[in-house]
């Protein structure tokens, strides 16, 4: 023990917090909310950043017609592995996982989530999917070429090694039905006195709703994965129809999972716009309760427009005039929440600063996802735009635009409480604009791909084709330019930007009452909540 | 889509073309107005300009508002939606019917009078119905500049059907994720006009009589790859595909893997047949297995001679 620590300093960070293990075990063994979140960060970010190299090589591929750099096997198991390393090990887990962890606890006033023991076993559980998963990529038969969503019959006759990527998926599951059942614990009994459910924040609300989207929707996915095992090693035909099975079945378990599982991804993003716009703004947020409401709203729809990704499949004319009502219906409350942040910044005064820029275009990019969602929803437009590169496009401005934009956005925002450190919010701005032009540069050409009939997943194309998938493919290099510049500067803020104050921004919630970084406990003495969370008079 | 050159090459091109600038018309409006609000509210209000904020916490007005606008607006969209998609379901009772075959990695077209083409061929102002069959997974036939899509899943009846009003020729993609060889699995439909098209049915017929008779193997043989796809992972100018080419395939010894042991094999009119009622049986060195799917029971014994006598005329 370091008296010198404790004698100078009466708050000893969480980071420097001695426990009964040392070193790196002081990390993976720890029970901190705070240390776990960080943990899930730096695998998620590892993660992440095989995926961008996977896309970029597939961007490069297609930036001519014919063989570019790769061939057919290679392009075919990248686009399978960007896709179930982006989907599964990052995008699912992403928010909910790292800040979910580190601020739910602190922002309802909490020393810790309800189980800490559970929740270093979900971590544990993911990184040993993680591994699973990625050893198709060294063991025999070659990495998977399925596609992410492993459709049935051709997931049953393709040789390559798709067990290890489907069984690491449901263990992966495993590690989200705990982070759920943990949360939604913590929410219910953790709660500060005082801390009504309207006085809850709106991060927290949405970790709510997306945790009982995990605990029910995943198990789905979990039976699903297991009955692929099941056919593959014991010739049971549940899927594919040479052994008697139903290949739309397997479409309809694959997506009544992996479509709340967007309303997982999507909700959190939401949740971290609706922090920093108002703490950015100096202004209450408008519409607390539409907007609590349109999140509930979201997580419960979400759960009955899976058909949306079948349309072609031939399902029968009710199914399929139903999910796309239900469609059109889950669109009102996204539209109502972005209604209720833009209007948070009428007569608002705004701070200019990486954050809110990160939020800013969120909006944008949100909307440009949301908006071409439509032309998807609608019964005679799908059919055409159907699994071509519009939505391709469409996926990637809500799922890299939404989420990963908020991702951006809540990172820059609590970085000084997380680290104690302020990163150069100069360099931080180039790099977001960067990022920005590289980003809608690499995906709005897929727009006029799709719509002009290109097919997605094609490895090879018609001349025709050949102008926007330049444009796309430069724009994937700008993006990684900007890319770089914002982590080069987050780790050097990490390590020797200068010490944080408690609360940077001016926020309100509870986070920015406590020490940057925060202590183990959070806080020295449970506060009494008496205001709303986003109180700025 | 809205592309002056495919404007009426279907009956559905208006329709959906329609539904489509509805759509993305609203989308552009809101993705406008919205984000011209917000550049204003940053610039107007930024904290050098407006150092005080004033406390708002909502508006009910508001809020139902925006609700219902953009419910009345999604609702339209999606009526407009099913209008336009309910007329590709509905069949004229006097449609020309044609039997559409996916396999990895090719399509054929199978008419009614027997003729197997790769390409599909239709006359103008007819309606046409493509039944759709799938060989081994699910494949999707796409053709963009109809605006028709409908996937191809084994063990499942689907059908879709157009008339196309402009003569010309038009692309057929596959849609699905197939394997390997997906992005090279297209083809293309040919709009001609009925008199044309009656004709070439008359002439076709008449061919094909004149290949069973033994006139003409070469073409017979030809016609048999293109009705199986064989040429999507087969060539006969000795270069490599997914499987090994056909040229030379007759009369040479090949270094096969039979149950995981390697062994030298003659090209002769048994490795033939082995070869496509079993394909995984021997597989040549250097190729993948399971690929290829067993055509037993699919090809007939007159198809297996006049491929024969092609591959002979290969190997000289």
């Amino acid at each position: 023990m370091s008296n010198h620590i404790s004698e100078t300093t009466t708050h000893v960070s969480f980071r420097e917090e001695k426990g009964r293990y040392k070193g790196i075990f002081a990390w993976i063994f720890s029970t901190d909310h705070k240390r776990i979140g960080l943990l899930y960060l730096y695998a998620i970010v590892t993660f992440f950043l095989v995926g961008v190299s996977l896309g970029a090589a597939m961007k490069l591929e297609l930036i001519a017609p014919g063989k570019t750099i790769m061939n057919p096997e290679a392009y075919n198991a990248i686009f399978t592995l960007h896709g179930v390393i982006m989907i599964f090990l990052v995008v699912v887990p992403g928010l909910p996982a790292v800040f979910g962890n580190f601020f739910l606890p602190i922002m309802i006033g909490a020393k810790d989530v309800a189980f800490p023991k559970l929740n270093l076993l979900s971590w544990w559980v993911y990184m040993v999917g993680a591994v699973i998963a990625l050893s198709a990529l060294f063991m025999g038969g070659g990495p998977p070429d399925t596609g992410w969503t492993f459709y049935a019959p051709y997931s049953f006759k393709t040789n390559t090694n798709m067990l290890p990527a489907v069984i690491g998926a449901f263990v992966l599951g495993f590690s989200s039905i705990l982070t759920g059942i943990n949360f939604i614990v913590t929410i219910h009994r953790l709660r500060a006195p005082g801390m009504t459910w309207f006085r809850l924040p709106l991060f927290p609300w949405t970790l709510y709703g997306t945790a009982w989207i995990q605990i029910l929707a995943t198990p789905i996915v979990g039976i699903t994965l297991l009955m692929i095992v099941g056919e593959r090693l014991f010739h049971i035909g549940f899927f594919d129809p040479a052994l008697g099975g139903d290949p739309i079945l397997y479409q309809h378990l694959f997506w009544i999972y992996s479509h709340p599982a967007v309303y997982i991804m999507i909700l959190p993003a939401m949740g971290a716009i609706s922090e920093i716009i108002p703490t950015f703004a100096n202004k209450s947020i408008f519409g607390y309760k539409a907007i609590v409401i349109s999140t509930l709203a979201i997580a419960f729809v979400g759960y009955f427009v899976w058909g949306h990704h079948m349309f072609t499949s031939g399902m029968s004319g009710t199914a399929l005039y139903t999910f796309s009502f239900l469609t059109f219906l889950v669109a009102i409350p996204s539209a109502i929440k972005v209604f209720n942040w833009v209007g948070t910044l009428h007569k608002a005064s705004i701070q200019l600063e990486p954050p809110f820029f990160w939020a800013a275009s969120f909006l944008f990019v949100f909307m440009i996802g949301g908006l071409s969602g439509l032309a998807l929803g609608a019964l005679a437009t799908n059919v055409h735009l159907h699994d071509t590169a519009f939505v391709v496009a469409h996926f990637h401005f809500i799922v890299f635009g939404g989420v990963g934009f908020a991702f951006m956005g809540a990172i820059h925002y609590w970085f000084p409480k997380i680290w104690g450190r302020m990163y150069n919010t100069k360099v931080a701005t180039r790099g977001w604009i960067m990022f920005f032009i590289g980003f809608t540069t690499l995906y709005l050409p897929m727009f006029f791909l799709g719509i002009d009939g290109m097919p997605r997943r094609y490895y090879d194309y018609v001349d025709r084709f050949h102008g926007p998938n330049i444009i796309s493919t430069i724009g994937s290099w700008v993006m990684i330019a900007g890319l770089i510049i914002i982590l080069v500067n987050l780790i050097r803020g990490a390590k020797k930007g200068p010490k944080a104050t408690k609360n940077p921004w001016g926020g309100k919630t509870l986070e920015w009452e406590v020490d940057s970084p925060p202590t183990l406990e959070n806080f020295e003495e449970i506060p009494v909540i008496k205001r709303s969370p986003y109180d700025y008079r | 889509m809205i592309d002056k050159t495919t404007q009426d090459a279907s009956t559905f091109v208006s329709q959906v073309d329609s539904a489509f600038l509805f759509i993305f018309g609203v989308a552009l409006l809101f993705l406008f107005a919205i984000t011209a609000v917000l550049v204003y509210y940053i610039f107007r209000y930024r904290k050098s300009k407006n150092p005080k904020a004033t406390h708002i916490e909502g508006s009910t007005k508001l809020e139902i508002i925006w609700t219902v606008i953009p419910t009345i607006l999604v609702l339209v969209m999606f009526s407009y939606g099913w209008q336009g998609w309910k007329s590709q379901k509905e069949v004229p009772d006097d449609a020309m019917q044609i039997k559409a075959i996916a396999r990895m990695w090719s399509f054929a077209f199978e008419y009614e009078n027997g003729i197997v083409t790769d390409t599909l061929i239709v006359p103008k102002d007819r309606p046409v119905k493509l039944d759709l069959k799938a060989m081994d997974v699910i494949h999707s036939m796409y053709i963009p500049a109809f605006r028709v899509k409908q996937d191809m899943v084994p063990g499942k009846e689907s059908y879709i059907w157009f008339e196309s009003e402009r003569e010309g020729n038009y692309e057929v993609f596959c849609a699905e994720y197939c394997g390997l060889r997906h992005s090279y699995m297209m083809s293309a439909v040919k709009v001609i006009p009925e008199v044309d098209f009656d004709k070439w049915m008359e002439e076709n017929t008449v061919a094909i009589d004149e290949n069973n008779e033994g006139t003409n193997k070469r073409l017979a043989g030809v016609s048999v790859l293109r009705k199986y796809g064989c040429n999507a992972c087969h060539t006969v100018d000795g270069s490599k595909l997914v499987g090994p080419s056909y040229k030379g395939i007759l009369g040479s010894t090949r270094t096969v893997i039979t149950d995981g042991v390697e062994r030298e094999v003659f090209g002769d009119e048994e490795y033939i047949r082995r070869s496509i009622m079993d394909p995984n049986a021997d597989v040549v060195k250097g190729y993948d297995q399971g690929l290829m799917l067993s055509y037993k029971d699919q090809i007939t014994e007159q198809e297996i001679k006049d491929l024969l006598e092609y591959f002979q005329s290969l190997s000289e």
